[in-house]
């Protein structure tokens, strides 16, 4: 036996403000990164980066690449890779906008504009992007053909499937209600932003506590009652300022004057009204909540994550690893799918070159997010941050006008970057 | 509980028959035509060189390997065992050389890997598998703290408890232990050795691997050896010496008297 082994639980009352709050230090380095990148380029555009319109435009942006990078944080954490992520999502796109343009509308005589075209549209999106998915696990699990292998076969065949179906022609535009999927097209309007925003801060109040009261029950360390406090109002805070913020970007005059138009009224003069949320966040945020509650606690997740550790140890504990692995490219083909929706809704078209290059985002946003490749180690919300990083960096650097070419060899270079401090605060930490 | 001796002695079925198994690895016969038994209460040992098929004998039975021919039976059943989850349904459990502990989880995460304790919900029930894991391990490894910290923090011995526990916790009735005192320093190889008493008056039948030939005379009733993958013999350990169990391992020959 070791010396440490014999301290008691509670002799830890000389620890340090942060640990007192048991946050955690990689995602603190990650936040900081972030808010000094955005301060630093708010300062070179002359306060034009942290606007409220800006911040929009971030947002849904970020939301296509951030859905499918929690999937993503699965297959990497299970010691695979997903390298078919971009072209799945364009064979997505093209199942759907074929769809929802010509076989719905013409073939099938719904006419333009259904109000089931979305449904179908979307239930079928998901369906074929899961079953790819589902069928690139089958051949990585039970054939055990490298992930490597099957998904760089998948991202030609799914590319050049895309291109196939649609002939390679931009299809649209799409269904109107399923535009409302992409970002300015469907918002919840400024009220519902406010009472959502509520509902939100309120559930996590609420889980603090319900996590709080479990860990009494059982007679477990629990933090002291100010840092519990501390911890809420941050997160309460967060929550209703990014609302605040999003629901400050008011529709232009012009745009709000046709809307009124086209149901034949007039606009009040001096009328301003707000976005307010995005529904391709509220469906980003879903995922997120939903990815992180099967990452931490249900079996699934848990199996994940055993198998990453060390997957002889899962296998012999009776995991069924190979099934496993169907499951994880499953969801992860689901999520390129939902991925198609939102970017295909936003573009308000599919043209043939969607979701290029969007299986190094999503890796590089997974990879900068802190999830290792040697499997084991990775968090949802690492992987959306890592995406929003990535996304205001190449945003951050258009708009400051650095030239095209340079913008991708800054994005690669901080990637790498990234990776290699990574390595350097697990070695001083002592985990591998 | 009887003793197991007598149970032999009066010809009861015994807990597990391991018979003429066999099974190759690319052309090569890792375990050729062995046959072992084991009785509640009883401790039997496999003893041979490194490769000598121990371990493939073993993993055949805790479902990480399949044999080519051979049958297992269980209290007289036949049964099949194609992977680690149909050995656990027959109440066997392994303790592996390797531990096979998720490097990346805590210890309370790998005490119930495969079994997770759940909420009404169907959601993972961390905190109630903490407290079993403190109750588990405060009867096992009473110094034990690191509760909330990867497996990978901890010590050889803690981890090794960390394994224990997970075989012991489940009601296990065949319990195999391979090498499981390997990492070990002396007070904890005796804790090791304490254990397996217990395990034993409370009639749990145990194979135990070891390179170790006076653990195995002291903690064992018979002891099997292997050598190129073959049964050199079973033994009686109350008939036979040190040295008769060395050159069973050695020579591969069988000592004239001790037939058991």
């Amino acid at each position: 036996m070791t010396a440490t082994t014999h301290q008691p639980i509670d002799s830890q009352n000389k620890r340090g403000l942060f640990q007192q709050l048991e946050l955690d230090m990689r995602l603190l380095g990650m936040i900081g990164a972030f808010i000094i990148l955005c301060i630093g380029f708010n300062i070179l555009t002359d306060g034009r980066f942290l606007t409220p319109r800006n911040i929009f435009n971030l947002t849904i942006q970020t939301v296509s690449v951030a859905i499918m990078a929690s999937g993503m944080v699965f297959v990497i954490v299970t010691r695979h890779i997903d390298l078919s992520v971009g072209a799945l999502l364009a064979t997505c796109s093209a199942v759907m906008a074929m769809l929802q343009t010509e076989i719905l509308p013409d073939m099938l005589g719904m006419g333009l504009n259904h109000p089931l075209t979305w449904i179908i549209t979307v239930a079928v999106g998901l369906g074929v992007g899961t079953l790819i998915g589902a069928f690139h696990g089958w051949m990585i699990g039970y054939l055990t053909i490298p992930a490597f292998i099957v998904t760089l076969g998948g991202f030609l065949v799914w590319r050049n499937v895309a291109w196939y179906l649609t002939s390679g022609q931009t299809k649209g535009p799409l269904d109107s209600t399923f535009m409302m999927f992409g970002g300015t097209n469907g918002t919840l309007g400024t009220t519902f932003s406010w009472v959502l925003g509520l509902l939100a801060a309120g559930a996590a109040l609420f889980a603090l506590y319900n996590s709080r009261r479990s860990k009494l029950a059982h007679d477990f360390p629990v933090k002291p009652l100010w840092a519990e406090a501390v911890m809420g109002a941050v997160i309460s805070g967060s929550i209703l300022g990014f609302v605040w913020i999003l629901n400050s970007y008011t529709i232009p005059t012009r745009r709000l004057q046709r809307m009124f138009e086209a149901k034949g009224e007039v606009m009040p003069e001096g009328l301003v009204v707000g976005y307010g949320l995005p529904i391709s966040v509220l469906i980003l945020i879903a995922v997120a909540v939903v990815m992180t509650l099967v990452a931490r606690r249900t079996r699934l997740g848990r199996y994940i994550f055993a198998t990453g550790g060390n997957p002889d140890a899962a296998e012999l504990s009776g995991i069924n690893t190979r099934k496993l692995t169907v499951k994880i490219f499953a969801l992860m083909g689901f999520l390129c799918a939902l991925s198609a929706v939102v970017a295909s809704a936003r573009l308000a078209n599919h043209s043939n070159d969607i979701g290029t290059l969007d299986e190094l985002r999503v890796i590089a946003a997974a990879v900068i997010g802190g999830t290792a490749l040697s499997g084991g180690f990775g968090t949802i919300y690492g992987a959306i941050l890592g995406a929003l990083i990535m996304q205001s960096l190449q945003s951050g650097m258009a708009m400051v006008g650095v030239d095209a070419p340079f913008q991708n060899i800054v994005v690669g270079s901080v990637l790498v970057a990234a990776v290699f401090i990574d390595i350097v605060y697990r070695k001083r930490l002592g985990a591998k | 509980m009887t003793d197991p001796k007598e149970l032999r002695a009066q010809g009861a079925t015994p807990l597990v028959e391991m018979e003429d198994i066999s099974i190759s690895f690319g052309g090569i016969k890792a375990v050729d035509g062995v046959s072992v038994d084991l009785h509640p209460g009883e401790v039997v040992g496999l003893l041979g060189h490194n490769g000598a098929g121990k371990s493939t004998l073993i993993k055949v039975l805790s479902g990480a390997y399949q044999m080519d021919a051979g049958e297992i039976r269980i209290n007289g059943n036949k049964v099949e065992i194609t992977n680690p989850r149909d050995a656990r349904s027959h109440n066997i459990e392994t303790i592996y050389q390797t531990l096979a502990l998720a490097d990346n989880l805590d210890a309370a995460s790998n005490l119930f890997l495969g079994r997770e304790l759940v909420t009404p919900m169907g959601l993972v029930n961390d905190a109630a598998m903490e407290a079993e894991c403190r109750k588990i391990m405060g009867r096992l490894n009473p110094n034990f703290r690191k509760f909330n910290v990867p497996v990978s923090a901890l010590s050889g011995g803690q981890r090794q408890s960390v394994a224990i526990a997970r075989a012991v916790y489940f009601n296990a009735k065949i319990l195999i232990m391979d090498e499981p005192t390997a990492a070990l320093g002396p007070h904890e190889t005796q804790m090791v050795a304490e254990l397996i008493q217990q395990l034993k008056a409370a009639g749990i039948g145990i194979f135990l691997i070891d390179h170790d030939v006076h653990a195995v005379m002291e903690l064992c009733d018979r002891a099997s050896v292997m050598k190129n993958g073959q049964l050199v013999g079973t033994v009686d350990i109350d008939d036979v010496t040190d040295d008769d169990l060395l050159s069973m391992i050695i020579l591969g020959k069988k000592p004239e008297k001790a037939a058991a």
